[in-house]
């Protein structure tokens, strides 16, 4: 007999926005072990299973799921980690429902499995209860890899490089290893302690983290090559795109990398008691409808602003930012001021940013992303005030290893080429992948470019084919 | 953590700091720097690299907020949260020509590195260093080791030409003649420089100092223009061709802070000496 289908996600439990628009606490509680039993138990367990398609680094998704719905959260652990390093960051961060939820079998009548919300569930799960046995790690090459970034693909690959018997080095420019997850997505969406600790898993393993090192500079991939046999670059964003309108350098206009490394790398909103200091603005405009621009927005209000408008050229419908972002930043009270595109910062006589000008769109043909093109709605312009303007429209990629490396293709966009089914660079022994080759892109796609040039470069390890 | 191995006063407010560090020297450049961090929440910081070798790097800073206050208070021993580097790009090297370099403050050290490559590179070095009086001048027996000629103004008269740095630019060029003008110190003292040089038509490279945070190519804070175009101090720079720096800007993102620097060091001396 067929089992009765529950047609709705088993939901998730949150701060209230009010309360928590006013601390850095994590927003969902994740799920009980009952809760997460339950909404395991709506996965059908299908023979052939497409969500493992959907998923950038091929989990088992149906069986890390029957663990849990039998109640062995160790299994379930055990079975994520044999293909994601990362599972706490990733059921948290990862685009599920473009990804592995939205092929989800019951996602064509129903709502799909919280495949998300149960990893998520079974890493903090192992957080509670102790970690499993540590891997058993095959005996050593005698190959030596360098990683360049420890961000979530750098981390990626140096899971599945350690794993396969290889000597790991990680090189790290910041203070901290983690890359965009710690300087970029704020602590109310991921835990700062959840990376250190993935970090320390892989520390564990055997890989060699060294920070305060910039690969480009401190030494070159030409240098490092003279000791390693294999690189791989996930040196990730690189310099903040603006909009070059006028207004644009003055005070209080930040671009969204240095307005979150701040808060988040720095603990600005820790300030006094940490040293880096950030506007707290009162009526706080942010540019851009992604992710990030999510993010940034969020963290205005957190930092006391009493307004904060995200403020988007296109409508609603072509917001890149998941669902799930939108919806909290709504609940906490964000004001989105769509089909609105900035044209002009005006400053005071101190050269702060006082007012903003921008001018109603209205959306056309669509162009080349397949998105309608967004067309200005001419004498439709309008000046409000505003005291801080984060601007979230992108970025290129990190500049100093293309500017210090010779012999690797470097495309228009400053990105670093690959060919696409290896993460081969130009370069003899060098990989790279995610942002540094994509410009902006999400924490589980550079996972995957990782875990490509992993496999790739473990062959040319083995056989010394390039 | 890297270990102090010395911090020292060279005069009021400046002081000389020398880490561990085993690395940095291996592709160090004169016009480069470093980023310095006091302790686990402290701010990142680019301060000059003024010397390496295989054991050390040095680095000269002046005391003026929390950050640098954390540094003045180091004793050799102690150890700092961050060191990286080296980082910017380093300063364009010319052979066989005239230059004048001009330093004030902590850029009279920062000149250091640079006039000794100048020197090394075969070209005609005059090396000014400026101060408000004679006590606030150091290092000119270092200094003028690698200068062909040697000059020192004080605004009081206490030692050398009397006066600023413009008056002394303009007859100097006018007499001696320059192929380039090179000049480290705060941002007032690059800006009159650049004015003076301006209308006698000398290129000018300025070491700026705009707020950091990352310092390698990612936040962006550290936006300069620079004819006309945004450039970013800590990858494009810290040198640029001072005839092309909008001065307006630069000056304006350098109080970004102030309120904010001002409260963080009365925080400060308030833990730290109650």
């Amino acid at each position: 007999m067929a089992k009765k289908i529950v047609p709705n996600k088993t939901p998730m439990r949150e701060q209230p926005p009010k309360e928590r628009a006013k601390n850095y606490d994590e927003v969902p509680y994740g799920y009980s072990e009952k809760e997460a039993m339950q909404e395991a138990s709506r996965c059908l367990q299908c023979k052939k299973p497409i969500c493992i398609k959907g998923c950038p680094v091929e989990i088992d998704i149906p069986g890390f799921i029957r663990f849990i719905a039998e109640g062995n959260f160790r299994g379930a652990i055990e079975k994520l980690k044999e293909k994601n390093v990362l599972p706490a960051v990733c059921g948290r961060v990862c685009p599920q429902e473009d990804q592995c939820e939205k092929i989800c079998v019951l996602a064509k009548k129903f709502e799909p499995v919280a495949i998300g919300r149960l990893e998520r569930f079974a890493a903090d799960w192992e957080r509670a209860h102790g970690e499993s046995s540590m891997p058993k790690i095959p005996r050593s090459t005698g190959k030596k890899v360098a990683i360049i970034g420890a961000g979530p693909g750098g981390l990626t690959v140096a899971g599945d490089m350690i794993m396969q018997g290889h000597a790991v080095t990680i090189f790290e420019a910041l203070h901290k290893p983690g890359g965009v997850l710690v300087y970029g997505i704020p602590e109310f969406r991921l835990p700062k302690a959840i990376v250190y600790r993935e970090v320390d898993y892989l520390i564990k393993c055997g890989v060699t983290l060294i920070v305060d090192f910039i690969v480009g500079k401190t030494a070159t991939i030409d240098q490092l090559l003279e000791d390693f046999d294999a690189i791989y670059i996930g040196t990730g964003a690189g310099l903040p795109w603006f909009m070059n309108i006028p207004g644009e350098n003055l005070n209080g206009v930040y671009s969204a990398n240095e307005y979150l490394t701040r808060s988040n790398l720095m603990k600005a909103y820790l300030f006094p008691e940490y040293d880096t200091p950030i506007v707290r603005g009162k009526r706080v405009a942010v540019i851009g409808g992604g992710n990030v621009a999510m993010d940034c927005a969020r963290t205005a209000l957190r930092l006391g602003a009493d307004e904060v408008h995200n403020v988007y050229r296109r409508s609603r419908k072509e917001m890149p930012a998941r669902e799930e972002e939108i919806h909290h930043a709504k609940e906490e009270g964000i004001i989105f001021d769509i089909l609105t595109l900035p044209v002009k910062y005006i400053g005071d006589k101190r050269d702060w940013v006082k007012e903003m000008e921008c001018i109603k769109m209205k959306l056309g043909e669509p162009d080349a992303s397949g998105r309608r093109r967004p067309v200005p709605i001419e004498g439709s312009n309008f000046i409000t005030p505003i005291d801080t303007v984060v601007c979230a429209i992108g970025q290129s990629p990190n500049p100093l290893i293309p500017q210090t490396t010779s012999d690797l293709k470097i495309g228009k966009w400053g990105n670093i080429e690959v060919a696409s089914e290896t993460g081969k660079t130009s370069k003899k022994g060098c990989w790279a992948g995610g942002d540094v080759v994509r410009g902006g892109a999400t924490v589980i796609l550079a996972m995957g470019d990782g875990r490509v040039a992993a496999t790739s470069m473990d062959e040319y390890l083995k056989t010394g084919v390039w | 953590m890297y270990r102090v191995l010395k911090r020292e006063l060279i005069v009021p407010n400046i002081h000389l700091l020398v880490v561990e560090s085993d690395i940095i020297h291996k592709n160090a450049q004169a016009g480069e720097f470093v980023v310095v961090r006091a302790d686990e929440k402290g701010e990142r910081i680019p301060l000059n690299l003024i010397d390496w070798d295989k054991e050390s790097v040095s680095m000269l800073f002046m005391e003026v907020g929390t950050s640098t206050s954390k540094l003045a208070a180091l004793k050799s021993g102690d150890a700092i949260a961050t060191l990286a580097g080296p980082l910017g790009k380093p300063t364009e090297i010319v052979e066989g020509k005239k230059i004048v370099c001009l330093g004030g403050c902590y850029g009279i050290g920062a000149l250091y590195p640079v006039i000794r490559m100048f020197k090394e590179k075969k070209n005609y070095v005059t090396t000014i260093i400026e101060g408000r009086s004679d006590y606030l001048l150091y290092w000119q027996d270092r200094l003028k080791k690698y200068s062909d000629e040697f000059y020192e103004i004080t605004r009081d008269g206490s030692k050398g030409f009397t006066g600023h740095v413009n008056d002394f630019l303009v007859d100097h060029i006018k007499e001696k003649g320059a192929d380039l003008v090179y000049v480290q110190g705060c941002t007032y003292l690059t800006y009159l420089a650049s004015q003076t040089t301006r209308p006698l038509n000398v290129k000018t490279i300025v070491g700026l100092n705009p707020i950091m945070v990352d310092a390698t190519g990612m936040c962006g804070v550290c936006r300069v223009i620079v004819g006309g175009e945004t450039k970013f101090g800590c990858v494009d720079g810290p040198e640029f061709d001072g005839h092309q720096v909008d001065w307006d800007t630069l000056l304006a993102r350098r109080r970004i802070y102030l309120g904010e620097e001002r409260y963080s060091l009365s925080f400060y001396e308030c833990e730290r000496y109650g």
